[in-house]
């Protein structure tokens, strides 16, 4: 497993290499953008959630970074995960992505070999879809969709949804098989400047399935409905 | 001796000064410099030349021998190119094309022979320096007399300040290309188009524009510009003074690096006598749409002892430029109102785009139509005018200009062609240029080279068939030959195509007398074509003159190479 690791991340140093190499001509740049940076306030504990991405680039080919994780109230970082990303384009409003991602927490920690396509799909939906390989050999994807409603210029309401899929159990992680879980959240934030947009909204997370089967059998919650407010940012 | 020859020289000069003529070589310094300038907040460092914006207008004359010196202060590499000027191309001033640009601290002497006449502009050729103050104006007084009359010459060079550096623009864009779009639709918009247009045609209309990922308010890159005339911002009011009934000819520039104008000057019809730099038969109009680095003489005659304002509204309506023909200075006629913002309809996106699903581009059409039908009832349809004036004596595969999308589907109208203010009014169309003197060495075109020009809104850059510059291989000409460029646009912005050291004959049906221009705008979704005279040796540049959009990639290295072909052109007659 190791040496499996070692050469994704050999193939990744390469293709870094590829990205400043090839647009020497054009500048690169670098973008950072949080989508969410948002406390959350919700039966039980509250908690603190981000969402952030950022790349660094051409427009053919972009060293891609995304991190997010939640840490409740007074608690330490719960769950957390960073991904690191080459990303090139393949159609006019498509990448696709491959690299890697590293999961801090929660225990036991995991490594995964990551292969996605992120992008504006028809209608103008912001997608992301992505196969995870687990250095157990576990597989799992998600997929997020994003919309933005604008009730004027400067207002805007965000419909976002996320599914998260797993091949087969992994019990150390409290995941089975079949669609693991649901978030579904409306978020209205008013752009002070672009940049820069504070907001408000709902959230709502469900576990679904085996994985439901498993939260309740640790007396977890399996539905976390919550009130959200938080600055989205980018430069 | 020597007293002798001081007092011929001081005559010779004294001559030379008095009859303006005679002047066959003349030497320019020019500085560029950083500088402090600003419009609204406050000033902002930006680059000059000669410390000002504008910089200064260089007077020159035909046959002359000129010799530039352009000295760099700045600590970073900059150029100066003579927009429209035929001339070697090592004096072109293009970086990476022509030379390797002018380094801190160098001066670098520009020498060429003045082989035109007419009203042009030079600019930095050097990343996206243009924009931050770097062009000025250039007139070039023929060797014969002009083939009209005038008592007052201005130049009337328009352009757009921002208080954001480009590079910063560019960056914004980079990251979020509907950055500086404060006017998209919005779910106001949406309910009052189905007060207006119904439900079903609404959401027919949303689903098409959705389908391709476009929007039609997608007008214009950027906004937040403050428009400026020779400099002076509306408020400044720039001002030309006139006598009642004198003619008085206007130098219209646009200097802007991303900003199209609408020009008019309410109360004064103005007829058109050179169109980048090279004489027209007249034309009379009411307002002219000028694209970017274009320029247009024009000449009004007042009458009144009233002040005219000469009114250029930006394309996409975010402000406008605002000078005033007064016979006082201080005077300020009336400024109209801003009109409404266009949009793009779905006969701006052509037929032909790719990877479009032909039954959602159906629906869409069916109700762009529905409303630019409505639109006719209120106002003058702006295809009037370019199908009258092309229609005549032409076939019908040549009309550059016009709506071809449109007139191909009746009922269809683009949404941002040019429409007159004044109800009935004339908007210049490219159908109505024709050259003053047929062009001689007419003929047809060797060959043609087929252009799509493309783009990706999104990520924001911009290509020639797909290709951006840093990955293109140059476009080769035999010199001699005449070959047919053929620009397809199938991008939603218009651009405007500048090739250096030759002139485009672009194609208005009018054979050898097609207008010469150094700069073509090609309107979302069309065609056109222009006929290039391969006739001057060397490695130039071709791109689209929108700044963002040549830096970006809409550009390509044209290679004019030996062995000299058969029949070489020579010019006008």
């Amino acid at each position: 497993m190791n040496r499996y690791c070692a050469a994704i991340f050999l193939m990744f140093c390469t293709l870094t290499s590829r990205v400043s190499a090839m647009e020497e001509h054009e500048p690169n740049y670098i973008f950072f953008q949080a989508e969410q940076f948002e406390y959350r306030n919700q039966e039980g504990r509250d908690s603190l959630k981000w969402d952030a991405q950022g790349w660094y680039g051409g427009d053919y080919n972009k060293l891609w970074l995304k991190t997010e994780g939640e840490k409740p109230a007074g608690d330490k970082v719960e769950k957390a995960e960073i991904q690191a990303l080459l990303s090139h384009m393949v159609t006019d409003f498509f990448d696709v992505q491959a690299g890697l991602r590293y999961d801090p927490e929660p225990n036991p920690r995991r490594s995964y070999a990551v292969l996605g396509l992120q992008g504006l799909a028809p209608y103008y939906f912001e997608t992301d879809a992505a196969l995870f390989l687990s250095n157990k050999g576990d597989l799992s994807a998600r997929f997020t969709a994003e919309y933005e409603l604008l009730l004027t210029q400067k207002l805007i309401l965000q419909p976002a949804m996320e599914i998260n899929l797993a091949a087969q159990d992994v019990k150390a992680l409290g995941i089975g098989a079949g669609v693991t879980d649901i978030e579904l959240g409306l978020r209205l934030r008013y752009e002070i400047r672009r940049e820069f947009a504070p907001y408000v909204g709902v959230n709502w997370e469900r576990k679904l399935g085996q994985t439901a089967d498993l939260a309740r059998r640790d007396g977890e919650d399996t539905e976390i409905p919550s009130l959200v407010a938080g600055i989205r940012l980018w430069f | 001796m020597r007293k002798y020859w001081f007092g011929l020289a001081t005559l010779f000069t004294l001559i030379t000064l008095i009859t303006g003529s005679g002047v066959f070589a003349a030497t320019y310094d020019l500085t560029i410099d950083e500088m402090r300038a600003g419009y609204n907040r406050g000033q902002r460092l930006t680059m000059a030349i000669n410390g000002q914006i504008p910089g200064p207008t260089l007077r020159f004359t035909e046959g002359e021998d000129v010799t530039i010196n352009v000295t760099n202060k700045m600590d970073t590499d900059t150029s100066l190119h003579w927009h429209g000027i035929l001339l070697p191309f090592t004096q072109d001033g293009v970086p990476g094309i022509s030379f390797s640009g002018i380094k801190p601290g160098e001066t670098f002497t520009y020498n060429f022979k003045i082989k035109q006449a007419g009203t042009y502009w030079y600019h930095s050729h050097s990343g996206l320096q243009e924009q931050e103050g770097m062009y000025g104006p250039i007139i070039i007084t023929p060797a014969k007399r002009e083939p009209y009359k005038y008592d007052r010459d201005y130049v009337v060079m328009l352009s757009d300040w921002s208080d954001e550096k480009a590079e910063a623009i560019l960056g914004h864009l980079k990251k979020n290309s509907d950055y500086y779009n404060y006017a998209q639709r919005t779910a106001g918009t949406f309910f009052k188009d189905v007060s207006e247009n119904g439900l079903a045609a609404t959401l027919k209309d949303r689903a098409a524009w959705g389908q391709m990922r476009m929007t039609p308010t997608d007008i214009s890159d950027v906004s937040g510009y403050t428009f400026l005339i020779n400099g002076k911002s509306a408020e400044q009011n720039w001002t030309g003074l006139f006598k009642p009934g004198e003619r008085v000819r206007l130098r219209l520039i646009n200097g802007s690096a991303m900003s199209y104008f609408d020009v008019r000057i309410p109360g004064l019809k103005m007829t058109v006598v050179q169109a980048d730099g090279n004489n027209v038969q007249p034309v009379l109009v009411d307002e002219l749409r000028i694209a970017v680095a274009e320029t247009y003489d024009v000449i009004v005659q007042p009458e009144e002892e009233k002040p005219f304002t000469i009114f250029a509204e930006s394309l996409d309506r975010t402000g406008y430029a605002r000078a005033t023909l007064a016979p006082k200075a201080g005077m300020s006629g009336e400024i109209p109102a801003l009109r409404p913002r266009p949009q793009l309809s779905m006969a701006d996106m052509g037929m032909e785009m790719g990877g479009m699903d032909m039954a959602g581009m159906e629906h869409g059409a069916a109700a762009g139509a529905d409303k630019a039908g409505r639109e006719e009832k209120t106002s003058m349809p702006g295809m009037d005018h370019g199908a009258m004036a092309g229609m005549e004596g032409m076939d019908h595969s040549a009309m550059p200009g016009m709506d071809m999308a449109a007139m191909d589907m009746p009922g269809m109208q683009s949404g941002i062609a040019p429409k007159a203010a004044k109800p009935g009014g004339k908007v210049l169309v490219y159908g109505d240029l024709k050259a003053m003197r047929p062009y001689a060495q007419y003929r047809a075109p060797d060959r043609e080279i087929e252009m799509k020009l493309t783009g990706n809104m999104q990520r924001y850059f911009w290509s020639i068939d797909g290709v951006k510059f840093s990955d293109a291989e140059p476009v080769r000409l035999k010199y001699g030959e005449r070959v047919r460029f053929t620009f397809v646009n199938q991008t939603m912005m218009s651009h405007p195509m500048h090739l250096h050291g030759m002139w485009m004959q672009l194609d208005t049906g009018k054979k050898k007398f097609n207008p010469l221009k150094h700069v073509v705008n090609v309107p979302p979704g069309q065609t056109l074509s222009v006929d290039v005279p391969a006739d001057a040796m060397g490695e130039w540049a071709f791109h689209c003159h929108l700044l963002l959009h040549m830096a970006t990639g809409m550009m390509r290295k044209v290679i004019v190479e030996g062995p000299v072909a058969a029949n070489v052109e020579t010019g006008h007659e």
